[in-house]
């Protein structure tokens, strides 16, 4: 992982919960004279730290499983939170780790639910994530798989070829975040028109809207509104 | 490969029809392209189906979507946790209930929270009169759309008692924002058990009334049976949900399986088909409907047994501030709430500004939550970074993912199969295109 401020996280020990790693900057209205709490405070955090064994459940077993089965594979980055398992796969070996998830009998995760992007801007190098939500049917399971690109590199091989279900999915993903699914049987945008320009879910895509004036108040559009986080 | 086109070009765009006649004439073949929606009565919404046809028989079929994006996902990016719930329920608006409940489960898991009991037995409800209804609109529309008219108006008039509930309850007959993180807006009204009471009755006098139109008239069982088959490799290789997994005869529903709201508590049956077809998925509907009538039941007595119990957490950081009711001018307000804000206490006032204007923060994270709508697995993807915004929201909905699954279906039948087919994958574009 690539962190924005990694100085900020120097004293944090590792183990920590993902809340705790959690450093703040700049204090309640900071030469704004606002203090309604909105201070532009600058928050950094290490988005998805590393879970340590046990994983717990049936994680482990799938860990192992994969390892045993793809040992060549870097699948360390593992994230364990809420019950759910998350492994961070290398876009390189994402093909090999889909056909081990559904081909082996003890993993036989016989579908891919979900394929969707999600865009961190500030995470240099690995700007966009696609998320791949598998179900075990046979052993009712599941497992979350996360494959980063960079920005400026935008590719991910294609699922297609071992999960049919996922053409749409990544049609959508490529038409919200631009990631170009290598290997996708017609890669062409479906939801917005085929001749629009941009990727309308990435973080620097605006959401758009108007001002609203009533009695000489005006409220901005969402997007420019303040921001808590 | 270049741009230039080689042989004959068959467009979609339609045009006069003698024009239509005359270059199929000149050409000497029976092919032609019909451009089927985004605006036609029986593709459920603005769904476009291009197909391509040889006679009568469809010979290629590509579904288009998109006509009805609102860019939802991107909208809850810029509100707070508690306003996701108002944007989600425009989604599947057949079904809004369900997109409510997985996306609230999701924000809770992230909150590590767990909602009162009441207000899981009050979620149930809600999701199976909702099931009901959207089941419902399946087999009235599609009925409808092969000729059976009165499926439609009986459909319509069941459901607009399921309607006026929720109307009672929430204010609304669609578009709740009912269900939110924590637990529900409100709780029942006072005659709200004697509501549900009724509602309950009529659906046990009425709800038989389908299968006795239906189950064996020969003329729906000529237009069901053997139509749009998907068999259990195809299933799974389109990774189907819902009714058209079990109509091939896999007994697979999250409320058993992965249970969540306590459905591993209520006693109800998972039907099955194994015909593969349309009518199954039609038969399994109406019988799904009975199931969810026995949990609403089930809902009823726990309904009783837990009155006066809150059906919102206690922590004042996540419920929004106020006890809102449903007023006589159909208002929500409450008065005994302003009065304590604007009257008595500052402090109060501050909470309620921060609660309403900011929102609470959810811990970073992310969490997925599926659940068994009446279409099959809804998933909610909740990306947190910590504010008091999602980072991203994504909703895998069972109609978009099955929607892949119509030309395989379509292929080699006849035109008036497209209808059966699409009818009997319930698609909702709201939550396809979303």
């Amino acid at each position: 992982m690539t962190e924005p401020n990694a100085s900020d996280l120097a004293e944090v020990p590792a183990g920590t919960s993902a809340e705790q790693r959690v450093t703040r900057k700049g204090m309640w209205g900071q030469g704004s004279g606002d203090t309604s709490g909105y201070g532009g405070i600058v928050r950094s955090f290490e988005r998805f730290p590393r879970s340590d064994r046990p994983y717990g459940s049936y994680f482990d077993e799938i860990v192992d499983r994969l390892h045993g089965l793809l040992p060549s594979v870097d699948l360390d980055h593992v994230v364990v939170a809420h019950d759910e398992l998350t492994i961070f796969v290398p876009k390189g070996d994402l093909l090999d780790v889909l056909t081990a998830c559904r081909d082996d009998a003890l993993l036989r995760f016989e579908v891919c639910v979900s394929v969707s992007g999600i865009h961190f801007p500030d995470l240099v190098g690995e700007e966009l994530h696609a998320v791949y939500h598998l179900l075990s049917i046979t052993h009712n399971r599941r497992v979350r798989l996360q494959v980063t690109c960079a920005d400026a590199d935008p590719h991910i091989p294609s699922a297609v070829p071992t999960y049919p279900m996922t053409d749409w999915h990544e049609r959508e993903t490529y038409d919200m975040f631009g990631i170009i699914f290598d290997g996708h049987p017609a890669l062409t945008r479906i939801l917005m028109p085929d001749d629009w320009e941009g990727f309308p879910q990435r973080k620097d895509y605006p959401l758009g809207g108007i001002p609203i004036e009533y009695k000489g108040a005006v409220v901005p559009p969402p997007d420019q509104r303040r921001s808590y986080s | 490969m270049t741009d230039e086109s080689v042989g004959t070009v068959y467009v979609a765009q339609g045009g006069d029809w003698d024009d239509i006649v005359r270059g199929q004439a000149d050409r000497g073949d029976e092919k032609i392209v019909i451009n089927m929606g985004p605006q036609h009565p029986s593709t459920h919404g603005v769904l476009r189906l291009i197909l391509e046809m040889d006679g009568e028989t469809v010979t290629s079929l590509r579904p288009g979507i998109g006509f009805l994006h609102t860019g939802i996902e991107k909208n809850m990016e810029y509100r707070t946790f508690a306003q996701g719930s108002t944007f989600v329920t425009r989604m599947d608006y057949v079904a809004p209930i369900f997109n409510e409940v997985a996306y609230c489960l999701a924000v809770e898991k992230l909150l590590d929270m767990k909602v009162p009991e009441r207000a899981d037995v009050i979620r149930v409800l809600f999701m199976e009169l909702n099931r009901i209804a959207s089941h419902l609109v399946a087999v009235g529309t599609g009925g409808m759309e092969i000729g059976a008219l009165t499926m439609m108006t009986i459909g319509f008039r069941e459901r607009e008692m399921i309607l006026d509930f929720f109307e009672a309850v929430c204010g609304t007959r669609m578009n709740h924002a009912y269900i939110r993180p924590g637990g529900v807006a409100i709780d029942l009204p006072d005659d709200g058990l004697p509501r549900l009471k009724g509602v309950i009755d009529w659906l046990h006098k009425h709800l038989w009334e389908y299968g006795a139109f239906c189950n064996e008239n020969p003329i729906f069982k000529g237009r069901m049976k053997g139509v749009a088959t998907l068999n259990l490799t195809q299933c799974m290789v389109y990774g189907a949900s819902g009714p058209v997994l079990r109509a091939a005869g896999y007994p697979w529903d999250l409320r058993k399986s992965q249970p969540y709201c306590g459905y591993e508590t209520y006693d109800f049956d998972v039907i099955t088909w194994d015909t593969n077809d349309a009518y199954g998925r039609f038969r399994i509907r109406v019988a799904e409907m009975f199931e969810s009538l026995k949990i609403v039941e089930q809902c009823y007595d726990r309904l009783e047994a837990t009155t006066g119990q809150p059906v919102m957490v206690e922590d004042p950081k996540y419920a929004l501030p106020g006890q809102l009711t449903v007023g006589a001018d159909g208002q929500g307000n409450s008065n005994e709430h302003i009065k304590h804000i604007m009257g008595s206490s500052m402090e109060a006032l501050i909470h309620h500004f921060k609660t309403v204007t900011e929102g609470f923060r959810v811990p970073a994270g992310q969490a997925y939550v599926a659940i068994e709508s009446p279409k099959g697995e809804l998933g909610c993807h909740v990306v947190s970074d910590g504010g008091t915004r999602p980072y991203r929201v994504h909703m895998r909905d069972p109609g978009f993912n099955h929607l892949q699954a119509a030309p395989a279906m379509c292929e080699g039948a006849m035109i008036s199969d497209v209808v059966v087919a699409v009818a009997s994958l319930d698609p909702v574009l709201g939550g396809v295109d979303r």
